[in-house]
């Protein structure tokens, strides 16, 4: 995006050109938009005619009633079982993310072939949808709170293994080059060099996937019939609106909640 | 790093940051610890057979990556054709695409309106935490139930899929937004400023242009995101695409091997575009940090 400016061309040509290709910019912007909307059978006046619709909608339907509040212990109970299995996927994940993304940092491993592999591996478990992972473990585990856990620990992993490569990279290279230097063997590299100075960081991961689980948790849950998500799905699809707005509210306490604690955690760690 | 080199009484050299954050670091990590192996102890698991169904897995996942295979009839293709198949398959990743290109792009001009406004150099501190904080409760709805809520509304399909994934579009667009507006020289605001220049004009001709590549790169990066987030939305909430159709192949034909051939496809796409992502962050320095 940045032009140069050459000192044969003078400032007015600089701008026409700039305005020109500001112009193509936009007309690509336009047709690629309207390719969309073709392709998808988007009409956008529904789009601002649904918006008015559905806010007046959520305002009259979307309020607990007595009905649903009598519904409040499960629904705590489900969501509490959901954040569990949320802290339990994001944790177990990165036991296993950190041996991998030592081998993948540049950093911590000298050998080109493995760095690749252990890359390689954490792109491939971050880009298989979690619809794959979810749907796959229902076929095999059946429904139950413990598939969402599989099916979470698994995007979870390539995710972290892709993030603590990162921040082995960026955060350990110093230390473990002294080491290096003094003699270090590779056990004094990773546990004194290379896991202190990057357990600050990894902490404070393993906090952001534990507020985007519990989010995903719905997601999984839709699918595989276990914790929060198919609570809500089960008000949803009984036309039950108000059990579940009920639902979404104690999801956005809890979420909000979770995210205030990381945030003064994350400030007392790094 | 920077360690804190302290005499103790002792005389032994004490190199180590604050105490106190590696205590607080080791209490966080002891009680996530607890509560992981408290969860997994106690997880319900309905009965099933851990060690078959792993194994089960395992077959699966293998079949899955080594025979791909897509059945003609599942993609609408009646006679033979493993071409046409193939087209329809791209034609269903087009429809995912084209859902995450809408909903960055209209998510994209909400969030450059309202990330101006939430700069807390162009605006003041008021109407900048408003609209933080506003975006952090609509952050904490999961997208699949603002896509169902709409849904009620716009009935399923592509308009609330594509609203309902606005959401976090403008949510995490407006915090990229801001943070690279916040970034410019308060000097250059202020020489406009005393050069006469009023609000539009140093937001409009200096702030947005000088913050262009930065704009372009984080829109990239959420348009990434979006299409993952459509694969899992055309699935769990009718919004159509290839995500739909895997959600079909496990759900309904129980065909592992088609299940492979479309989460292949799903991969090329995203391998691709995490490949661009990440050249785009390497160049402008962007840190995704937590």
């Amino acid at each position: 995006m940045n032009s140069l400016l050459t000192n044969s061309e003078g400032a007015g040509t600089y701008l026409k050109s700039k305005r020109i290709r500001l112009f193509l910019f936009f007309v690509g912007l336009f047709a690629a938009a309207a390719l969309s909307m073709a392709a998808t059978n988007y009409h956008i006046e529904d789009s601002f005619t649904a918006i008015p619709k559905v806010i007046v909608w959520m305002a009259r339907n979307l309020v607990p009633d007595g009905k649903s509040l009598t519904r409040l212990p499960k629904i705590l109970d489900k969501l509490f079982e959901t954040v569990l299995m949320s802290v339990a996927a994001s944790v177990s994940a990165a036991a296993l993310s950190f041996p991998v993304a030592l081998a993948g940092s540049a950093t911590s491993c000298k050998q080109r072939w493995l760095m690749y592999s252990a890359r390689g591996v954490a792109s491939f478990f971050r880009n298989i949808p979690i619809v794959a992972w979810a749907m796959i473990f229902l076929l095999t585990f059946g429904q139950s709170p413990f598939t969402g856990y599989v099916a979470l620990f698994f995007a979870s992993f390539g995710f972290l293994a892709r993030a603590f490569i990162e921040a082995i990279d960026e955060t350990a290279a110093a230390p473990v080059e002294a080491l290096r230097a003094a003699g270090g063997s590779y056990g004094h590299i990773i546990f004194q060099g290379v896991l202190p100075s990057v357990l600050p960081q990894m902490v404070s991961w393993v906090l952001y996937m534990i507020e985007t689980n519990i989010r995903s948790a719905a997601l999984v849950g839709l699918l595989t019939g276990s914790g929060i998500g198919f609570t809500f799905s089960i008000y949803y699809k009984s036309l039950q609106y108000q059990s579940a707005s009920l639902v979404v509210i104690t999801i956005v306490a809890v979420v909000l909640v979770i995210e205030a604690v990381s945030n003064k955690l994350r400030r007392l760690i790094l | 790093m920077t360690a804190l080199i302290r005499n103790r009484r002792t005389g032994k050299i004490r190199v180590r940051k604050t105490q106190s954050s590696n205590l607080y670091m080791r209490g966080v990590l002891l009680v996530l610890a607890a509560i992981t192996v408290y969860t997994l102890v106690t997880i319900d698991t309905k009965g099933a057979d851990i060690a078959a169904a792993s194994a089960k897995t395992a077959e699966y996942f293998w079949l899955m990556l080594t025979q791909p295979k897509a059945v003609p009839s599942h993609f609408g293709i009646q006679d033979g054709g493993g071409i046409g198949t193939f087209f329809s398959a791209l034609h269903m990743l087009g429809i995912t695409l084209a859902l995450a290109f809408l909903t960055t792009l209209f998510g994209g001009i909400v969030a450059l309106f309202l990330g101006v406004f939430a700069a807390g150099n162009l605006t003041n501190k008021k109407v900048s935490n408003g609209i933080k904080s506003f975006l952090a409760v609509v952050r904490a709805v999961p997208t699949v139930l603002w896509v169902l809520i709409f849904a009620i509304g716009a009935g399923l399909g592509s308009v609330a899929a594509v609203i309902g994934m606005s959401f976090h579009t403008i949510s995490h667009l407006v915090k990229a937004y801001s943070e690279s507006f916040e970034e410019i020289d308060e000097g250059v605001i202020e020489a406009l400023r005393a050069s006469g220049a009023n609000w539009f004009q140093i937001v409009f001709q200096a702030v947005i242009p000088s913050s262009v590549s930065y704009i372009l790169s984080w829109t990239f990066i959420r348009f990434e995101i979006n299409f993952a987030v459509a694969v899992a939305m055309g699935a769990a909430a009718g919004a159509g695409g290839i995500g739909f159709q895997l959600f079909m192949a496990a759900g309904y034909f129980f065909d592992i091997r088609e299940i492979g051939f479309i989460t292949y496809l799903i991969l090329a796409v995203s391998l691709i575009m995490e490949y661009l992502a990440t050249r785009l962050k390497e160049k402008y320095h962007i840190h995704n940090g937590a």
